[in-house]
């Protein structure tokens, strides 16, 4: 567990001294102030317009942020060989993964909570208070969280096998694939034929999904969100990634560092 | 006898090729070797022999077709092992965002050191390797040399027993070899065993208890650096000089001694190879010419002549199967 911790401190400490990712919480920083230009001018509907700005906001440049990041995780070390002395260490490969995904959700987690404190700020600025109607935000914003959690997993697993674009286009196809699995689920035999309707089913069952993520027209709106909801969700993201992380590892062991 | 430190057992890799990966190259074709506890072997061989090959199996960096090894007594998927051991990656490459000390830090956090025992460390390792004044440096700042040296402070920063180095002189300039010598023979003195890969004949014949030399994948021939290359002597090399230093004795005395317009000449000395059975004769005439005799040797086939030998050898044998196939 100490050696997890030492691999995910360092992973921090590199997302912290990368410029890249400073430029992205600029990017955010940003983004807030358009929302507050867009919330000024528009009549009663400053919180849905700056909420659903700043969680999109949030979101997207997570989003960027877990998919590039992460695929690098794994392929940068092995590519500049970084990892070669580092394997020589008393570190298992499992180890060294889970550190890794650990370190890069750290960073997205306190790069996702100064990006809410900015929408908090942005939301006082336009309604001068603060209600308990905005927890739903607070929510909505650690739903974000888990599911990016869950896009770092699948971009650390496919960049365990995979060439560093490959996974980012097969991360990708899976986040938008499971944008739509209450679709996919939804399909009924006499619009398709019976086969695919039920293999869909499946798939959609295999597919992560990150529609039940999707709370931002409810936080926008101040309308609350179940505490089951929050429990199912916390749930689910902690499942899947387990699951995709020992997969990860699994194929991880195994490969010839070249 | 020592116990070995590094037991190989039939060590293959191939590694597959082609568009379905379905040829296959041998990389290393089953080595079998020991190294002893406490001596420092060298591991010699061209770009693309097994070297590397050979020492990602053991660091678990790669997996083996086939064949097995043992370090310190134990399987090399011993995690714990590993507390044991420093490793020197071929051209080594750091995270170039941090320091050389925050390098070594986090390094030796896996390790169980205290966090004051990690800083005296890191400084002691900084200083013996030449770093001490870039300890605060960030890495992406520092030449090929400097790297090599953190490869090499990172390596035995933890104080190991089984140190394998990967090309250590590689990138360094002739004071950094000197210093990495020294580094390797204070592991000697402290009777840590040292494994090393060279291209370097000189330094191995200067460091090494015992060679293994490798090409083509397969283990050619293993010994001490004078055994491995035979016993064989190649004749016997006479030093002398000249009276008067042999500015114009040459001329003068080469009507009396045909040997020595034969002798090479470097400065005032010459330098005659003759066979061993004319030897005396050799020193008689010699001695007639005036010539003042400074030493007699034996001249024996050097490790440069032995490797060459070797590799030629595989080349041709490489060729030969080509040429059947």
């Amino acid at each position: 567990m100490k050696r997890i911790g030492v691999v995910a401190l360092n992973t921090f400490r590199e997302a912290v001294r990368d410029r890249v990712l400073y430029s992205l919480v600029f990017f955010a920083l940003a983004m807030m102030a358009a929302a507050i230009v867009v919330g000024s001018i528009s009549i009663d509907i400053e919180q849905i317009v700056i909420v659903t700005l700043g969680l999109s906001a949030i979101s997207i440049i997570g989003l960027l942020i877990a998919v590039f990041i992460g695929v690098g995780l794994v392929s940068k070390e092995i590519d500049k060989r970084t990892l070669y002395a580092l394997l020589a260490k008393p570190l298992r490969r499992w180890e060294f993964l889970t550190g890794k995904f650990a370190g890069l959700v750290f960073t997205l987690a306190v790069n996702t909570a100064a990006m809410a404190v900015a929408l908090f700020l942005a939301l006082y600025y336009v309604k001068h208070s603060l209600g308990r109607a905005d927890v739903a935000v607070l929510v909505a914003v650690y739903f974000i969280l888990l599911k990016l959690a869950l896009v770092v997993a699948l971009a650390m697993l496919f960049s365990c096998f995979t060439t560093p674009l490959l996974a980012i286009l097969f991360t990708g196809g899976l986040y938008v694939a499971g944008l739509f699995v209450h679709e996919l689920r939804g399909l009924q035999s006499d619009e398709i034929s019976l086969a695919l309707a039920t293999m869909l089913r499946w798939l959609s069952y295999l597919l992560p999904n990150f529609e039940n993520f999707d709370v931002m027209g409810a936080a926008a709106h101040g309308r609350a969100i179940p505490g089951a909801l929050i429990a199912q969700n916390t749930l689910y993201a902690a499942l899947y990634c387990a699951i995709v992380l020992v997969v990860a590892a699994a194929i991880f062991s195994r490969r010839n560092l070249k | 006898m020592a116990d070995a430190a590094i037991e190989v057992e039939g060590l293959t890799k191939d590694y597959p090729y082609g568009f379905l990966q379905l040829k296959k190259k041998r990389s290393l074709d089953a080595l079998t070797m020991q190294v002893q506890t406490g001596e420092v072997f060298g591991f010699l061989g061209p770009n693309g022999a097994g070297k590397s090959t050979t020492i990602k199996l053991l660091m678990r960096l790669i997996f083996p077709t086939a064949g097995s090894a043992r370090m310190l007594g134990k399987p090399i998927n011993d995690i714990g092992m590993h507390r044991d051991i420093g490793y020197l990656p071929e051209q080594p490459y750091f995270y170039d965002y941090l320091t050389a000390t925050e390098l070594l830090d986090y390094f030796a956090r896996f390790h169980d050191f205290s966090a004051g025992d990690r800083r005296e460390r890191v400084a002691r390792t900084l200083k013996k390797v030449g770093l001490a004044d870039s300890a605060r440096v960030q890495l992406r700042k520092f030449s090929k040399g400097m790297l090599q040296r953190v490869g090499l402070a990172q390596a035995i920063l933890h104080d190991p027993e089984l140190v394998v180095l990967d090309e250590p002189m590689s990138g360094l300039d002739p004071m950094g070899r000197r210093e990495v010598r020294d580094i390797i023979l204070e592991l000697k003195k402290q009777g840590k065993t040292v494994l090393f890969s060279t291209h370097i004949l000189s330094d191995a014949e200067m460091l090494c208890d015992r060679v293994g030399v490798i090409a083509g994948g397969k283990l050619q021939g293993v010994g001490a650096p004078s055994e491995i290359v035979g016993v064989k002597t190649h004749g016997m090399e006479i030093l002398f000089e000249l009276p008067g230093g042999g500015g114009n004795a040459t001329a003068g005395v080469a009507s009396g001694s045909a040997l020595v317009a034969q002798a090479t000449r470097t400065g005032d000395r010459y330098r005659l190879h003759v066979e061993e059975s004319g030897l005396y004769a050799a020193i008689e005439q010699l001695r007639a010419a005036s010539a003042k005799i400074l030493s007699v040797s034996q001249v024996k086939p050097s490790l440069e002549e032995y490797f060459m030998h070797v590799v030629e050898a595989d080349r041709k044998q490489a060729a030969a199967e080509a040429g059947e196939k």
